[in-house]
């Protein structure tokens, strides 16, 4: 598009100059330079910034073409996420645009729901499908009954249209279903939430604490970068997993825990570190509340009972304590993002937060900065309608410290039309099949529907179940809202085309605007193009939208992130103070001080399924990306080696695994190895695709999701722990 | 005269395969095959157990079998840095230099010549790193002259454990593992 | 045990190499077969003895010439990049067996030419008369058959040498890495080539001759084979690994039944027999030789392909 828009630049420069020359009487030679230059353009490299969609970390890159072909992606050098070096997905974003199975014009659904057989439609039949239900709808139930679900920036514009029409009910599985527990844990701890990207300082930390985070083969590019400088400073890692993950091939002490007892080693960790008065006295006794209360609740939780717990060696328990201590304020407790496990992931992410505020780095080098934006005031929109329904998810407060919309709850209430019904969804970038546990819930939820829509730039299994599938552009054919980032340094970045689509997708602002407009809330959507709703937004501050196109990054000014530097402290708890003793906890009847309660154990015969990332996809939307395909087009399941050979069973078989429910799943390679506990297995989130239309990724391993028909709800935040299920074996194929 | 090679830092590489990607996009690799990979080693038993990542390609090896064996020449060590690479015209494409490379580091490109890492002489010719080198988020690639005793590759050999990939094959490889 | 995983998954490399399937291993038995071919009837040249030996004088050169073509052929069926062959001719490099191969090759022909020009068969005197007076002036000077049989033999050596060459230069596979290859090699070719003799030729005097040579060269081999596994199991660990691939690893039944006791031990026995007038002379046991030897260069070929240098390096 920015090739075409050039080359539109050209011709009419050429028009201009042609009717310029033509008074003059040299028509030909004008025009034939024109058309020189215009080839000249094509022809080579072009280099485009723009910031990558391929997760949601949003780092800047560069898209280059070569005689107007898509070519490859490369990191932005001056985006402070990336420092212009790109993860694998990033790096593979090539593959995002010609990706053979994408979805290409919009569907809609002609059989029953689930069959994935569709007519191909156009946009306008496709709007006046959708606004006609959607109406209806609104007519029968009210406004609120629609719901939307959606992941990353690309959410923003249909968010603003169904806001617009009247609901609330918006909400993203990265809450319920991912960070939700850890943001809420330290929120009722320091009173604010880490964020994304964390506000962790890893790349100054002398001692990095990692608990099931598995950094490396989960690729938040910072985080990454910072992980591998602090490697390279020496820092002392320290990795607790049931799994010898790749960060646990880089720590000094490896802790082998029994999965779900990670609350039991924090408890005793601080245990120790408070008896032996290893703490950071200063900053408790300045910024803490209710840590007597806290010591005396923590007492008795010793290096040997834990022992019994974990299965860790009391020595090692004692010496990582003692190592922790020894680097304050620089030992970094990483908070971990993926925090949905079992159930008490709150309590546990409190306790993360916790033993960090006993380490006293809250705003100091190695523990955690001060994230820092540019004021970037968002569009002035006319107000949106209100409503007296309030949200649906959360029905008498159930869950008092949800701050975000819980997905599982949305589901609940489409299922029991309770404490309302919801009769539409939109879904937008999320692949609710493979996101919320339990499949079946999904589905019949989504059987209850009068209307369902899923926007998407790939045919995943919850477009299988859509009425109307809207086919979009992928980041590298469009614009999103700029990002106004939080971060070390502030900074705003912009995505834009680099390239056509190649057939009828559409970006997300332009399918959300043409349904306002449908909805008649025109109002809602006073700019025509996107370029003039960024334009406005950026004038706003004084920043200059062509300069952001030519650069793709508008760096700020350098703001104080330490206290060291002059950042201020603040804990917005209702103590004011860092909350070692929760009295709103307390106060909503649950454990001021978080309390260790032991996990269910395995059946005998069956292992605990736990599930995580590889570094070359994202979720379930990357597997048809034939980049990455190429790089692991399959996932394994992780079988201790000793477990493996009890079972006859070697690298490289295929076996199915089958849940307490009686689910089987699709075939899997086995991985026999040493680096996996005896009681788990262990596979990568996002294979086992069976929507028929992704045709590279079908079938190819097996899906965790569908082995999670069991999950536990944390009674904080409504999030879901998915750690809670066991599998075993069927051997024969 | 430069003598190129590369000095990859085991304890900082996490296996992403960045380097892996960034080589098929850089060099437009074709689907199913690979100049770069990652090998994963472990030893012990679970949980006292290590493990090794490296980074692998062709070795540009100082004693190349490939470039030996080959009958036509097309297999030849490049003038700057003694990069061993390939020419495409004069491959007859005979598998001689697959076999005979110890790191399996060859494979048949679908068009019908031997193919394999060229250390990216196209963006070292112009001053750059290459493509896996640049591209690291772990910032744990080196490229640089071997011969010249003040480049970053050269210190990195000097101050740190270090070792190749098979040197009882005699080819003296020229991407050192930091370890 | 290292536990290793790799993320490369190229085509004919992984998960173990497997770049040369049924062409190269056909092509080097018909080169070790030819080169025995050559060395036999270079042989009875040599001795003056070519009018009597009918079979390894007449046909065998003739033979030859087929079969050097159909194993060149084979050659070039392997080549992925079969337009560029020519460029094997543009130039000689002397570190590269496949060059001198691709010469040898072509040098032989002439040789093959000259021998048959000895005794031309009748298709080609009727084209050519002329043929008939270069013959019998060829024959009129003994010494000059003599020289052709030196060349003959020389000739069809250097052929079966370079086979083994071939494979034993390429030190990354440890099995081929072993200078006694190209021996087993040749004396196996010897043996093809003998036991052909013995299979076809009428004459009883050629068909004794060959079988008791025959076996000579099949006990020979036998010598051979234990003296490479020898070598290999006292080397480096990479060469032990090796050795057992074909003694108990994957490659071990089709090495001991077919290459051994099918190939050598089993017709061995039954030529000791016929040659002690024990049984009839049939063409069972030369069969079973040819056969062998060609599994022979299946076993070494594939095996070798499998075999690798162990990544050794935590010191």
């Amino acid at each position: 598009m920015n090739s075409l828009s050039r080359r539109k630049f050209l011709k009419i420069t050429g028009a201009v100059l042609g009717t310029a020359a033509a008074l003059t009487g040299t028509a030909g030679m004008v025009v034939k330079s024109a058309k020189k230059i215009d080839e000249a353009k094509v022809k080579g490299i072009q280099k485009i910034p723009t910031y990558c969609d391929i997760c949601f970390w949003k780092c800047g890159a560069i898209a280059y073409l070569k005689n107007g072909k898509l070519w490859k992606v490369e990191g932005n050098p001056i985006d402070p996420l990336s420092k212009g070096r790109l993860c694998p997905r990033g790096t593979g974003g090539v593959g995002a645009h010609y990706d053979p199975d994408r979805l290409k014009s919009p569907l809609i659904r002609k059989s029953l729901r689930g069959k994935e057989e569709w007519v191909e439609v156009t946009w306008d039949e496709a709007f006046d499908y959708i606004a006609e239900k959607m109406n209806k709808i609104k007519a029968q139930y009210g406004p609120e009954s629609i719901a939307l679900f959606s992941h990353g920036i690309g959410g923003t514009f249909f968010k603003h249209t169904l806001k617009a029409f009247g609901t609330q009910n918006i909400s993203a599985p990265s809450f319920a279903q991912c960070r939700g527990p850890r943001d809420v844990g330290f929120k009722l701890t320091f009173g604010e939430d880490v964020s994304s990207p964390e506000r962790t300082d890893i790349k100054n930390a002398k001692c990095i604490v990692l608990i099931g985070s598995h950094l490396g083969e989960n690729m938040h590019n910072t985080q990454v970068q910072e992980f591998a400088e602090a490697i390279e400073n020496g820092a002392s890692v320290i990795v607790v997993d049931p799994r010898y993950s790749v960060a646990a091939s880089k720590a000094k002490y490896y802790l082998p825990i029994k999965p779900g007892t990670d609350l039991a080693l924090l408890l005793t960790w601080m245990n120790i570190i408070v008896k032996e008065n290893l703490y950071d006295k200063e900053f408790v006794s300045r910024y803490g509340f209710g840590f007597e209360q806290f010591t005396a609740e923590i007492s008795h939780y010793t290096p040997e009972w834990a022992y019994v717990e974990t299965g860790i060696d009391p020595e090692l328990i004692v010496k990582t304590a003692h190592e922790i201590a020894r680097y304050r304020p620089a030992s970094l407790i990483h908070p971990g993002r993926h925090a949905t496990w079992y159930g008490d992931d709150t309590q546990r992410s409190r306790a993360i937060a916790l033993l960090n505020a006993l380490m006293g780095n809250w705003g100091v080098k190695g523990g955690f900065y001060t994230p820092v934006s540019m004021d970037v005031p968002s569009y002035p929109y006319p107000p949106y309608p209100e409503s007296k329904k309030g949200k649906v998810d959360n029905p008498d407060n159930k869950y008092p410290f949800a701050h975000e919309t819980i997905t599982n709850g949305i589901r609940e209430a489409t299922i029991t039309g309770k404490p309302y019904p919801i009769k539409g969804w939109f879904v937008y970038a999320t692949n609710l099949i493979h996101a919320l546990p339990n499949e079946e819930e999904t589905i019949k939820a989504i059987q209850n529907l009068d209307l369902m829509v899923v926007i998407d730039v790939i045919p995943s299994e919850i477009a299988g179940w859509a009425d109307v599938v809207l086919p979009e552009s992928v980041y590298l054919e469009r614009y999103d809202d700029i990002n106004v980032e939080w971060f070390r340094e502030p900074f705003v970045s912009l995505r834009q085309p680099v390239v056509d689509s190649p057939h009828d997708q559409k970006p997300n602002w332009w399918m959300a605007k043409k349904l306002a407009e449908r909805l008649d809330l025109q109002n809602y959507y006073p700019w025509n193009h996107i370029e003039e709703y960024i334009e406005y937004r950026l004038n706003a501050v004084g920043y200059s939208f062509e300069q952001l196109k030519k650069d793709g990054i508008i760096p700020g000014e350098k703001q104080p992130i330490f206290t060291e530097e002059g950042a201020l402290l603040e804990f917005p708890t209702p103590s004011g103070k860092v909350e070692f003793y929760s009295l709103q906890l307390a106060g909503a009847g649950f454990d001021p001080v978080p309390k260790y309660t032991k996990p269910q154990e395995p059946p005998p015969g069956y292992f605990r399924l736990l599930y995580g990332r590889a570094p070359v996809h994202s979720f379930g939307r990357t597997q048809s990306n034939r980049v990455l395909m190429d790089m692991m087009d399959e996932n394994e399941i992780w079988i201790n080696s000793d477990i493996a050979h009890r079972y006859g069973l070697k690298s490289g078989d295929y076996i199915k695994l089958k849940n307490i429910d009686g689910i089987v799943s699709n075939k899997i390679k086995v991985k026999a190895t040493e680096r996996i506990r005896t009681d788990c297995v262990y596979m990568v989130h996002g294979f086992g695709h069976n929507s028929k239309m992704l045709k590279g990724a079908y079938m190819k391993g097996a899906s965790d999701a569908e082995l999670i028909t069991q999950y536990v709800i944390d009674p904080l935040m409504g999030g879901t722990g998915m750690n809670v299920n066991f599998v075993t074996f069927e051997v024969e194929v | 005269m430069a003598r190129f090679g590369m000095v990859i830092d085991t304890k900082k590489c996490v296996g992403c395969m960045d380097c892996v990607v960034a080589c098929k996009t850089e060099n437009n690799v074709p689907e199913g095959f690979n100049r770069d990979w990652i090998v994963q080693e472990v030893i012990g038993k679970y949980p006292d157990l290590h493990m090794e990542i490296r980074s692998e390609r062709c070795n540009h090896c100082d004693n190349p079998p490939c470039v030996s064996c080959c009958p036509t020449g097309a297999s030849h060590v490049h003038d700057l840095g003694g990069v061993v690479l390939v020419n495409h015209k004069e491959c007859i494409s005979c598998k001689a230099c697959l076999a005979s490379c110890p790191y399996d580091a060859r494979f048949i490109h679908p068009d019908g010549y031997a193919d394999k890492c060229t250390l990216c002489i196209h963006r070292v010719e112009k001053g750059m790193n290459p493509a896996c080198v640049d591209v690291c988020p772990t910032h744990c690639m080196y490229f640089g002259d071997l011969d010249d005793p003040n480049s970053e590759v050269s210190k990195l050999l000097k101050s740190r454990k270090h070792h190749t990939n098979i040197p009882a094959a005699g080819t003296k490889p020229q991407i050192f593992y930091l370890m | 045990m290292n536990e290793l995983t790799n993320t490369r998954n190229n085509l004919m490399i992984d998960p173990s190499m497997n770049v040369w399937g049924w062409e190269i291993p056909v092509y080097l038995f018909l080169g070790g077969f030819v080169a025995g071919m050559m060395i036999i009837s270079g042989y009875f040249l040599f001795k003056g003895r070519n009018k009597e030996t009918n079979c390894s004088c007449f046909y065998l050169p003739l033979i030859s010439f087929v079969l050097l073509s159909a194993g060149m052929f084979t050659l070039f069926l392997d080549l992925e990049h079969k337009l560029y062959f020519w460029r094997l001719y543009t130039t000689f490099k002397i570190a590269s067996p496949m060059s001198w191969g691709a010469w040898i090759l072509i040098l032989i022909y002439p040789i093959l030419f000259v021998n048959i020009l000895l005794r031309p068969p009748g298709f080609l005197l009727k084209k050519i008369q002329r043929l008939n007076s270069i013959s019998e002036k060829m024959n009129a000077h003994p010494y000059l058959v003599k020289n052709i049989g030196v060349i003959s033999m020389l000739a069809g050596a250097v052929l079966g040498i370079y086979t083994g060459v071939l494979l034993s230069s390429l030190g990354a596979r440890p099995l081929w890495n072993t200078s006694i290859l190209w021996v087993l090699f040749l004396v196996s070719g010897l043996s093809s080539a003998a036991a052909f003799v013995h299979m076809i030729a009428k004459d009883v005097y050629e068909r004794e001759l060959l079988a008791k040579a025959d076996n000579g060269f099949l006990t020979l081999e036998i010598f051979v084979i234990i003296l490479m596994i020898t070598g290999l199991l006292t080397s480096s660990e990479a060469h032990i690994q090796a050795a057992e691939l074909i003694l108990s690893g994957p490659f071990a039944a089709s090495f001991w039944v077919f290459v051994v006791t099918v190939g050598i031990i089993i017709p061995l026995f039954i030529q000791l027999l016929a040659v002690n007038h024990k049984i009839k002379h049939t063409p069972i046991a030369p069969i079973m030789v040819i056969a062998g030897g060609l599994i022979l260069r299946f076993v070494i070929v594939s095996a070798g392909q499998y075999s690798h240098w162990s990544h050794e390096f935590f010191k």
